[in-house]
């Protein structure tokens, strides 16, 4: 496929489409809850009104405030190129492009830490520190993680040799050798799915880890990193969570799919996105948040489980 | 070679200059003048000699292996200098840093007093330390390897001791100079056992291996245990780490800097090169594969142990030098995967482990330097490094802030600085995982680089405490309300590491072939593996290509978002109001997040590794009174173990004090014992 034509779609189609994955959990959340909820396109209208707006700015800040949440914004946009598309590898592959990926969402969370530290304000510290935390817990099981796709993309089956990414790339990665290898009975597999939701719900301060709509602040985590923001600075942040939420549900989609044809696989590719989105709802809604220092037990159990599938895919 | 000998020359020349200068200073009443004078002198004879040196490295094609003998008056031994690729690649660090660093020294010297300090004996010290380490990088001799082992080892106890009115200064320059000398008895050891195996003391000699080629496994796995004693004393391997945490608050800052960036590299280096003694080039199976196993696993305890210790430190320079200890962990960590490699016959492994170390080491010395040049200016600004103490620098110092926050983005190897690099290369010779023989090799190898992960993680989390606890907020004590900002025009030596920093992560494409260049030499691979060697560089290379553009298209898009922000905010209101505290209105500056707060849900769980030892008294009662929450993380390996080890042998040396009384005649009464002990030894024999 055309590299241009390829960059273009990939990012116009997160671009567009990916606040939309939060108003769809919204809307799964008031609907199990028995309400009529926010509109589906509130977070654009959210966005706009922001944009739209001046900023209140704290005494007490420096560049860092209004620079860290623009940084993250950009990170994630840069991150979301190197993702196949609709089984097509990305133009930009290379090998190891996932630890890149990997550590660009992390210079984007240590940006926000940052801004959310400038403050001074006691709240945002403490949400500072919850992120910081959980983060680093997550990052091993990320790399595990990876790594059974790494082990499973050693022998590429026959319907895949045609497409030849690097080796050691997303899109070598992704580009369906564990929707393959199901089929042939490895059921070890499916645990991947279940720990990139996991990773899915740590890192984008979903439910059971980090509940964004309590009344009080000390039990928040991203969303009092950013109380003082406002206006335009604000609107980087809630964009760059919604981009944030799309990588996560598009790799999670990339990794499932099997093989087809491209424009089959871009609709089955979109539905499923979405279709996550709703899951996300669901669990969010019948799941209480966890106490904090429970959840190191949830990363260190999404740790052991991929542990175990590595080497279960190694002993194969 | 000439320049480099001119080098050589002038670090000696200004090293006597400040010597005479030290001694008159000793002599007669200090004065101001000649302290100034020394103070000028030192920096300046140290960044000529460092210029000259950094031309010697870099001039000529970085394969050439250049020799020279100088005229030597010991009986054994020859004083044989050299350059080559490795010895080209750890002088960068030695010759940059140096220079850096003793300009930075002048700078913050220049206004201590005469009767305090004796700069002139200081400087003269930092030169030697300088000499001492060109000279075991470049010694081509293992007599003359040991002769500048110890200059380098001794001279730094002199410069850590600069503040001795302090008992705790003391204390650490103390521990500094036993763990040095602990460190070179199983050096002696090794090159003397060496030198009774192989009947040369010529380290190129050796290098061809032909000595050890038929010598026993048994031995040659001896002589690797004591250069991983000797070598790993000097790095910080763990648990022989003791002395950085003690050591490097201790020290000035630009003498922490030149020792965490430069010297403990020295450990590093001399591991490398006694590997390529210990195995043959073309026999790869002189490495028993439990060596790179072992490094490998030491490796990571050391970078686990010291990024964990590193997040409990409340004092910023500890932290710093608990982190040196992680980053030497990950260095040994890629040289155990290189020798894996080596065991294995698996090529890639080897090349991009060692590369790994070496391109991280480069990066290392330039961030860890920065970082600590950094904390440096703090302490002179606002009396104090405990971050406890400090916050909302940011303002009050930006320049420094702003160099501080590089460094530490870099540290934290966060795309698109330098760090990212060298821990790139890591991960992907972990990657090659698959390609090993048997699952008992592929499992531990894929959870070493889930460790990897842990650590990097944590690495940022910490790196983002220090910036954000220091630099940002707002002052939590008096210390940094009132600061002494450091003049802009003092701060020029902080440009060099920083530029550093940024052009390691641009510039990757550039360091990785430099590394790997180096690496290919210093291995000893069989000629057969050039076209694997060519092929996995040329894919590195690449991917370290795309990784440097995509680091310029993130600076990109930041600044076209910042642009366009900028201008939806024209002329719309932007307002300046307090923080908002959450609908609590009589906040103070102290009620904000600390660095031991900041850590606390990772100390809970890391609890037993970090160490935390806490005393509190809690609140109490309807109507409170005091309470207090006191946290400190010692090191438990020094009181664990350090400890009880030399109250034992002080113990030992105690019991015998039995038999030295003071009574001549019986000292000359054990003399015919063992006169005639020995005769009837010899007689039986």
């Amino acid at each position: 496929m055309n590299t241009l034509l390829f960059l273009v779609l990939q990012l116009a189609l997160a671009l567009v489409l990916a606040p939309l994955l939060p108003g769809i959990i919204n809307r799964v959340k008031a609907i199990v809850a028995g309400r009529r909820g926010k509109p589906l396109l509130q977070t654009y209208y959210d966005l706009a009104r922001l944009l739209g707006k001046g900023e209140v700015i704290s005494t007490t800040t420096s560049w860092v405030f209004c620079t860290g949440p623009v940084i993250a914004l950009a990170t994630v946009i840069c991150a979301l190129p190197l993702l196949p598309l609709a089984g097509q590898p990305s133009p930009c592959a290379f090998d190891g492009d996932f630890l890149l990926a990997a550590y660009l969402l992390g210079l984007g969370r240590f940006a926000i830490i940052l801004a959310a530290l400038d403050t001074g304000s006691s709240f945002e510290g403490m949400g500072a520190s919850r992120e910081a935390t959980f983060s680093a817990l997550a990052e091993p099981v990320l790399f595990l993680a990876l790594l059974v796709l790494v082990a499973l993309s050693l022998e590429p089956p026959q319907a895949l040799q045609a497409t030849k990414p690097p080796e050691l790339s997303f899109s070598a990665l992704l580009g369906g050798h564990a929707a393959l290898a199901w089929q042939d009975g490895r059921a070890e597999l499916l645990l991947i799915p279940a720990i990139f939701f996991v990773l899915l719900l740590v890192e984008n301060c979903r439910m059971p880890v980090d509940d964004p709509t309590t009344h009080l602040e000390l039990t928040m985590i991203h969303e009092v990193m950013v109380l003082d923001h406002s206006g335009p600075t604000l609107a980087c942040i809630v964009y760059g969570a919604a981009l944030k939420l799309w990588f996560f549900v598009a790799l999670i989609t990339a990794l499932v799919l099997p093989p087809m044809p491209f424009w089959q696989h871009l609709g089955a590719s979109l539905v499923l996105m979405f279709g996550l989105a709703v899951g996300v709802g669901v669990v969010e809604s019948v799941m209480a948040r966890l106490r904090l220092p429970v959840i190191p037990r949830l990363l260190a159990g999404a740790l052991t489980l991929a542990a175990l599938s590595l080497i279960l895919t190694l002993v194969r | 070679m000439e320049l480099f000998l001119a080098a050589l020359g002038v670090l000696l020349a200004a090293a006597l200059a400040t010597a005479i200068l030290a001694i008159i200073a000793a002599i007669r009443p200090p004065g101001a003048s000649a302290s100034a004078w020394a103070n000028r002198l030192g920096p300046s004879g140290a960044a000529v000699a460092c210029l000259l040196g950094l031309a010697a490295v870099l001039q000529g094609p970085w394969d050439a292996i250049l020799a020279i003998s100088l005229p030597w008056g010991l009986p054994i031994g020859t004083c044989t200098l050299g350059l080559d690729p490795l010895s080209r690649l750890f002088l960068l660090p030695v010759f940059g840093l140096g220079m850096t660093c003793a300009f930075s020294g002048g700078l913050s010297l220049r206004h201590s007093l005469p009767q305090e300090h004796n700069l002139a004996a200081h400087w003269f010290f930092y030169l030697l330390l300088l000499l001492g380490m060109a000279l075991v990088m470049s010694a081509r001799d293992t007599v003359l390897f040991i002769l500048a082992w110890e200059v380098m080892s001794l001279a730094p106890f002199f410069l850590i001791d600069f503040n001795d009115g302090d008992s705790k200064v003391r204390d650490a320059s103390w521990v500094y100079l036993i763990a040095a000398h602990l460190g070179a008895v199983a050096l002696i050891a090794f090159f003397a056992l060496f030198w009774q195996v192989t009947g040369t003391t010529g380290l190129e000699a050796l290098q061809s291996g032909e000595g050890l080629r038929h010598a026993d496994p048994l031995l040659r796995s001896s002589l690797f245990v004591l250069a991983l004693l000797g070598f790993g004393a000097k790095a910080g391997l763990a648990p022989l780490h003791v002395w950085l945490p003690e050591a490097h608050p201790a020290a000035p800052s630009h003498v922490s800097a030149l020792l965490s960036g430069a010297m403990i590299n020295a450990g590093l280096y001399g591991m490398l090169r006694s590997l390529s003694l210990l195995c043959a080039p073309g026999d790869l199976s002189a490495a028993p594969e439990w060596w790179g196993w072992s490094l490998l696993l030491l490796g990571l305890a050391t970078g686990l142990m010291g990024i964990l210790k590193a997040m409990a430190q409340d004092n910023l320079k500890r932290m710093l030098a608990y982190s040196s200890v992680e980053n030497m962990g990950l260095m040994f960590m890629g040289v155990g995967v290189g020798l894996v490699g080596l065991s294995v016959y698996n090529h890639d492994m080897v090349l991009l482990g060692f590369v790994g170390a070496l391109i991280h080491m480069l990066n290392h010395a330039g961030f860890k330097g920065l970082l600590f040049l950094c904390a440096g200016e703090v302490l002179h600004a606002t009396g104090t490094v405990r971050m406890g103490h400090l916050g909302g620098l940011q303002r009050s110092m930006p320049l420094v802030a702003w160099a501080f926050a590089l460094g530490a983005a870099s540290i934290a190897c966060l795309p698109p600085l330098s760090g990212f690099a060298g821990e790139f290369v890591l991960a992907v010779s972990m990657l090659q995982a698959p390609a090993l023989p048997g699952l008992e090799r592929q499992i531990p190898l894929f959870l070493t680089l889930g460790g990897l992960a842990l650590i990097s993680g944590l690495a940022a989390a910490l790196y983002a405490k220090a910036y954000g606890i220091t630099f940002l907020g707002q002052p939590r004590s008096a210390f940094s309300a009132n600061v002494h900002a450091p003049k802009p025009v003092t701060l020029w030596p902080l440009a060099l590491p920083a530029l550093t920093c940024v052009l390691g992560g641009f510039c990757a494409p550039w360091t990785f072939s430099l590394a790997s260049w180096t690496a290919a030499q210093a291995t000893p691979l069989p000629q057969e593996f050039l076209p694997q060697r060519l092929e996995v560089w040329s894919r590195i290379y690449e991917s370290l290509s795309m990784i440097a553009l995509w680091g310029g298209i993130l600076l990109g898009v930041s600044l076209i978002l910042l642009l366009l922000r900028a201008a939806l905010l024209r002329g719309r209101a932007v307002r300046r109001e307090p923080t908002w505290g959450c609908g609590f209105q009589a906040g103070t500056a102290r009620i904000q997040y600390t660095d031991g707060a900041f850590s606390e849900p990772l100390a809970r769980v890391f609890a037993p590794l970090m160490g935390l030892r806490r005393q509190s008294s809690p609140i109490s009662g309807l109507f409170a009174n005091s309470a207090c929450l006191y946290l400190a993380a010692p090191d438990r390996l020094r009181s664990g173990l350090f400890t009880p080890l030399f109250e034992l042998v002080l113990r030992v040396c105690d019991a015998c004090k039995i038999i030295q009384h003071g009574k001549i005649h019986l000292y000359i009464l054990y003399i015919l014992v063992t006169l005639i002990a020995l005769l009837v030894w010899g007689l039986g024999a």
